[in-house]
């Protein structure tokens, strides 16, 4: 085992939360990400290995929010999988198991920022944040948009009140001061 | 005596609240539900400004958001906000408002001497006067029209107040909550439609609130709040009052303005002034009312001189009348309305001159067939001459005097988007074209619906129409529902000072000096007179302009046609538009992996892209940025160094035709290049000019990771995938960016291998792991990286990749595995010394005007293969041995700079540009050699090492004389490299 | 501007980055005797059209597809939407 120290999006050793009396803002610091895009003529192999794992093949702008593992759809034969980072620390690995040569493999949990919105305000904050309409997304509708010039993904999770906010990790200052302020706004 | 002209009863304002404000240093009082302009008409107050040409003294002419004459410097400090209208302002408790456009007191206005030099202040007469001479534009008479001209002041202090942007969605905006707009949202609503409806005013009726009619058994404003509480009570219709519909753009898209601490002495804590939303509507019911227009005549723009329907919403909605002895002018029924109203309140009715012989009769007031011609009054209106129809004449004494000049349909939104509107003579208005934004549709006054029963039933019916429903059981009160009877009438025979523009002082005379001097085209009147310029765009003005202009060239109204109608609808605050991009949030930052660490070591950063990037690391004692760079050089160059370099662009490009693919976007050779090795890759536009450069190193048969530079890591990956998708659909490749995912450090010197030996879990030998070698490793005992042994100072090096998250961590843990050998971090600046010392081409050489060829890499361009721009990088033009070459250039007298930017002549020619031999693209002091360096292109480069020759910056009055070498200044053979 | 995705529905045309004519898919054969002049053309030789245009579109806030967008320059109507890798394909375009 090494001995290195990893630290939070925002920096910190321990994830930031944020309380106002409509939302909470959770850094989520537990999650363990990579991609995964079909090999060109192996959509069938790779959507059978994701509906093994999930459950079901997530569709254009849908996620499957299945435990421990979940997916989401990035783009034409490409999702994202995240995982509890306690179980699975080595996702991208396990997945390269998984899948074989049906599908390219690309780590990144320290591309992104994770930030989980939740409280009856939810809807009002995402308003003030990004042109998706998260007020008519369902539970496990996955939108890629764009908050304060940030290409973000917004995830509604299975409570109703939940939105989970994926951004660029480099950016995560500035996408927490565009969430923070939009929730005072809405406060 | 307080609020002398509020009557007793009546009004939607709340008696119990009072309300003290303060108007240019004097105290008043008004009540909850006033705005601004109905409480100083209250107090008596009719002079609220000064006209902006001829200073003329001027009061209020409407009650809504068309206001041209009342603006105000609302609040004070660094809140002072000019031109703000007192119709729309809303009273608040210890609201300050100044009068502008003043020298002096309002009441003494020093410039009001341009109103006797009006003979010289016609239309064109900037364009006329000020043409000669030249120089005098910007000495003289600039600075003089400046001072004089314009409204109100900026407080030129920053905005305290934070403007919020947001995104709204709905099946249905309703635009107005007037009655159309109202019967539409209760049919929507109740229907369980997503609708939004949005009206500018605080509080929502639309002239309900500004009539007497009954609706039902209730009286219009009752209805109005019933209707808009029942709305507020679905959770499927979002009400949105202060809320101003600002423009109507392409397929649905709709801005709109919330206000939302306006109404506040200042906004509460985190919230912002106002909100831009952008709404997102299937479908649109345009419901925003109409606008009286006033009659022109002598002298028609003295303060008590207004719309009649404003002197009806100032006595219905807000218990004030303007004055107790009132005129009204009228071509048309509506202006009787005024009259009757007013009377019902115990105002005296001077008389109603109405231009129409067969105007109706009243038994408690006169009414005169005839015209208005002059009016009196030096600060405010004190009598009107009457012109009656048998051509004799009298005074009427008023201090106030209501316009009736008949309705003009808002038709703006549906204008767009390029749509016309369409001339209906019955209402002697146009009227909404057929050519709306898809997805709209016009109800009630908008659409010349003008009756409140044609406005309830339209607004009902557009609902039930563009929602598909059947007949949804709404049951519309009874209501008026009176005809339009209207006589045209824009203006009174021989008047010439008669104000058309009131903002912009545009009178008839100055139409017909327009058409006078051949300006046919009504945007070219707009533009020569600037009637409807100004920031209320003539809502009040533009047809009477274009009546007159019509009659002058003897054609219809709809001949000359209206200008164009443009976004904003209404003056909008910059900073709504900016929201909270402004200052340190203009955009996102991205910081580096080790940037608190940096941070720690007291380093300087520089912006790069988005970036922030360490630029160096002073050191205590160290007084320039030059001593800390020469020295961050000259230690990694002596020992080791290390460098963030996380910011380069990462690309993951995986699949069984990777190589392939990469064969494609490089000019050079992918497909031979062995597992575990990496290379250099220069990537070419179409055309041949050099894009992007980077490397790209093979971790497996079908995994490349390529690198592009910081700032085109977008760009280059958007061209990746147009390769991909439109060029080469058929290839197994997989593409995804990764640079945010890895935290990227150069360890670079000769002993960066003895620092890194103490990280790396792996045998790191020049044998196991030589020069352009890379891997899949792990580190400090199992924590999954990448290495590579890349070099971009010249050095030994490596450049060593973890996730990012521990990123921090080994960053501490080289600095402390290098501390034996006193490694130094170095920033951008160090960085980009030791590359132009190495002669690597960066961004100022790849500067999208270079080719392969330029940059001294034509042979790279691999004929073997189709790459992306290799057919066009053969074009001869391209290919011409005097093209210019990159070059190493240094001072002859080493005491010299070399400027980057400057440009290499012949010794002893003339310097201009027929002469340009080439200029410097990079330059920097090289601590190593003692003297300045530069990389630059030089015609025929490659041929001319050795020669001397003048760098000229002429811009600078730099000349120096330089020697022509060989780009690689240091290490040439690249021994270092390979050690 | 709305876009009317293939995959995702409808998107605000500020998620997508414009590139012009979708003829830019045609990319002329390297090895053909005239590909100096084809390439001349495909690089160079635009029509420029008020009225209906076919063009390319990256949806870089979105799922990173390129589009082809039939679209009308003057009115901004859009009749067609479709995957430029579908296009590219039905055009001929392979490996």
């Amino acid at each position: 085992m090494h001995d290195l120290k990893p630290v939070t999006a925002l920096g910190g050793s321990e994830p930031r939360v944020d309380t106002f009396a409509h939302v909470t803002l959770s850094e989520n610091d537990g999650l363990v990400l990579a991609s995964v895009a079909a090999r060109l003529g192996q959509e069938d192999r790779c959507h059978s290995v994701i509906a093994k794992m999930l459950g079901a093949v997530p569709g254009p702008g849908q996620a499957v929010l299945h435990d421990p593992e979940t997916g989401f759809w990035m783009g034409p034969d490409q999702w994202m999988i995240s995982a509890p980072k306690t179980s699975h620390p080595l996702l991208a690995d396990d997945l390269k198991q998984r899948f074989g040569d049906a599908a390219s493999i690309t780590e990144q949990t320290g591309a992104w920022a994770c930030f989980d919105l939740q409280g009856p305000g939810m809807v009002d904050v995402s308003e003030r944040l990004c042109a998706a309409p998260v007020r008519r997304m369902q539970a496990g509708d996955a939108q890629r948009t764009v908050i304060h010039q940030l290409g973000c993904f917004v995830i509604r999770g299975a409570d109703a009140d939940h939105l989970r906010i994926l951004g660029p990790r480099a950016s995560a200052g500035t996408l927490h001061h565009a969430l923070v302020t939009a929730a005072q706004s809405t406060a | 005596m307080t609020q002398r002209n509020r009557l007793a009863s009546g009004g939607q304002i709340n008696r119990d609240e009072t309300l003290k404000f303060m108007f240019d240093g004097k105290s008043y009082q008004g009540h909850a539900g006033d705005t601004l302009a109905s409480a100083l008409l209250a107090n008596g107050v009719r002079l609220m400004g000064r006209s902006f040409k001829y200073h003329r003294p001027r009061g209020v002419l409407t009650a809504g958001s068309e206001e041209p004459n009342a603006l105000v410097e609302l609040r004070g400090g660094s809140r002072q906000e000019p031109n703000t209208r007192a119709t729309t302002a809303e009273l608040y408790h210890g609201l300050l408002a100044k009068s502008q456009n003043r020298l002096g007191s309002l009441r003494f206005d020093l410039l009001s001497i341009n109103d006797r030099l009006s003979n010289f202040l016609t239309a064109g007469f900037y364009y006329k006067t000020f043409m000669w001479p030249a120089a005098f534009w910007e000495k003289l008479y600039e600075p003089v029209i400046r001072h004089a001209a314009g409204l109100g002041s900026l407080s030129l202090k920053d905005d305290p107040d934070v403007y919020d942007k947001g995104f709204l969605h709905c099946d249905l905006l309703i635009i107005g909550a007037g009655p159309a707009g109202l019967a539409a949202a209760l049919t929507a609503g109740r229907a369980g439609a997503d609708v939004i409806i949005a009206d500018e005013d605080f509080r929502m009726g639309g002239r309900l609130n500004s009539e007497t009619f009954a609706l039902g058994d209730n009286s219009g404003a009752d209805w109005a709040a019933a209707t808009v509480a029942e709305l507020q009570s679905l959770s499927n219709v979002r009400v949105m009052p202060r809320t101003t519909i600002i423009g109507a753009f392409d397929h649905g898209i709709y801005g709109a303005v919330e206000r939302i601490s306006d109404h506040l002495k200042t906004p509460q804590e985190g919230k912002p002034r106002q909100i831009l939303w952008r709404i997102y509507t299937r479908q649109t019911i345009l419901a925003g009312g109409a606008t009286e227009r006033p009659i022109a005549f002598e002298n028609n723009d003295r303060p008590g001189i207004m719309l009649a329907s404003a002197l009806r919403t100032y006595a219905n909605r807000f218990a004030v009348a303007a004055d107790r002895r009132v005129a009204i002018f009228t071509n048309n029924d509506d202006g009787h309305r005024t009259a009757s109203d007013l009377h019902a309140k115990g105002v005296k009715i001077s008389a109603v001159v109405d231009v129409r012989a067969d105007a109706p009769r009243s038994l408690d007031y006169e009414v005169l067939h005839g015209e208005v011609i002059d009016t009196k009054g030096r600060l405010g209106l004190t009598f009107a001459e009457v012109r009656l129809a048998d051509g004799s004449t009298r005074t009427l004494e008023c201090g106030a005097l209501g316009l009736s000049g008949g309705w003009n349909p808002n038709v703006h939104l549906t204008c767009h988007q390029r749509g016309r509107p369409t001339w209906n003579d019955d209402l002697a208005a146009f009227v909404p074209g057929s050519d709306l934004p898809a997805g709209m549709t016009v109800a009630g006054a908008a659409n010349g619906d003008m009756s409140t029963t044609g406005a309830l039933q339209g607004g009902r019916n557009a609902a039930l129409s563009v929602l598909d429903l059947d007949n949804a059981p709404l049951d519309l009160p009874a209501a008026e529902d009176a005809p339009v009877v209207i006589k045209p009438f824009w203006y009174v025979e021989g008047c010439s000072r008669a104000w058309l523009d009131q903002q912009n002082d545009v009178t008839v005379k100055d139409v017909k000096l327009s058409h006078q001097e051949g300006f046919r085209s009504v945007e070219h009147l707009k533009r020569y007179t600037t009637l409807g310029m100004a920031t209320d765009q003539g809502k009040t003005s533009n047809m009477g302009g274009l009546a007159i202009m019509a009659e002058l060239a003897g054609k219809s109204i709809p001949e000359v046609g209206t200008t164009i109608f443009r976004p904003p609808y209404t003056p909008t605050a910059i900073g709504a538009f900016g929201g909270r991009h402004r200052g340190q949030e203009f955009h996102p930052t991205r910081l580096t992996p080790s940037h608190k660490w940096a941070t720690e070591q007291g380093a300087e950063f520089v912006e790069v892209g988005n970036w922030l990037r360490a630029q160096w690391f002073p050191r205590a004692g160290e007084k320039t940025w030059r001593e800390s760079v020469d020295r961050e050089v000259l230690a990694t160059r002596a020992s080791v160094g290390v460098c963030d370099v996380t910011t380069l662009g990462k690309v993951d490009v995986q699949g069984t035709d990777a190589a392939d693919f990469l064969n494609k976007i490089y000019c050079n050779g992918f497909a031979k290049l062995a597992v575990g090795k990496t290379r250099y890759g220069l990537m070419l536009r179409e055309d041949g000019i050099a894009m992007d450069d980077g490397t790209a190193a093979r971790l497996a048969e079908d995994h490349f990771v390529v690198t592009t530079t910081t700032a085109n890591a977008l760009p280059v990956y958007r061209h990746m995938e147009f390769v991909r998708q439109c060029l080469f659909p058929d290839m197994d490749v997989q593409l995804i960016s990764t640079t945010e995912a890895w935290a990227q450090y150069a360890v670079a010197g000769p002993n960066s291998r003895r620092v890194l030996e103490k990280i790396v879990d792996q045998d790191i030998s020049n044998d196991a792991f030589p020069f352009m070698a890379c891997a899949n490793i792990t580190v400090c005992g199992g924590l999954r990286a990448r290495l590579f042994r890349i070099s971009f100072s010249g050095e030994l090096a490596y450049e060593i990749a973890v996730p990012t998250e521990y990123g921090d961590a080994l960053m501490r843990r080289i600095m402390q595995a290098g501390a034996e050998f006193d490694i130094t971090p170095y920033g951008t600046e160090a960085l980009g010394v030791m590359r132009i010392e190495k002669g690597h081409a960066a961004g100022n050489e790849l500067n999208g005007t270079t080719t392969a060829q330029n940059l001294g890499m034509g042979r790279m361009v691999s004929k073997k293969k189709d790459s992306i721009g290799s057919t066009l990088s053969e074009r001869e033009g391209l290919n011409r041995d005097d093209d210019l070459r990159q070059v190493g250039i240094k001072p002859v007298n080493p005491e010299k700079a070399v400027p980057a930017g400057a440009h290499l002549m012949a010794m002893g020619g003339p310097v201009d540009a027929a002469h340009d031999q080439g200029y410097v693209t990079s330059a920097c002091y090289s601590p190593n050699l003692g003297h300045a360096i530069a990389l630059g292109f030089l015609k025929n480069g490659s041929e001319r090492m050795g020669e001397r020759m003048r760098l000229v910056s002429p811009l600078t009055n730099v000349e120096t004389e330089v020697e022509i070498v060989s780009a690689h200044f240091i290490d040439p053979e690249g021994e270092r490299l390979r050690a | 501007m709305i876009i009317q995705h293939p995959l995702l529905g409808p998107r605000d045309a500020a998620e997508f980055t414009y590139m012009g004519d979708a003829k830019l898919i045609d990319r002329p054969d390297w090895q053909s005797e005239t590909a100096a002049q084809d390439f001349y053309a495909y690089g160079y030789l635009r029509d420029n059209p008020a009225g209906w245009h076919k063009e390319l579109w990256f949806h870089e806030a979105g799922d990173r597809s390129w589009l082809v967008v039939t679209r009308n320059t003057v009115t901004h109507e859009i009749s067609e939407v479709a995957l430029a890798r579908d296009v590219a394909r039905a055009r001929g375009r392979s490996k």
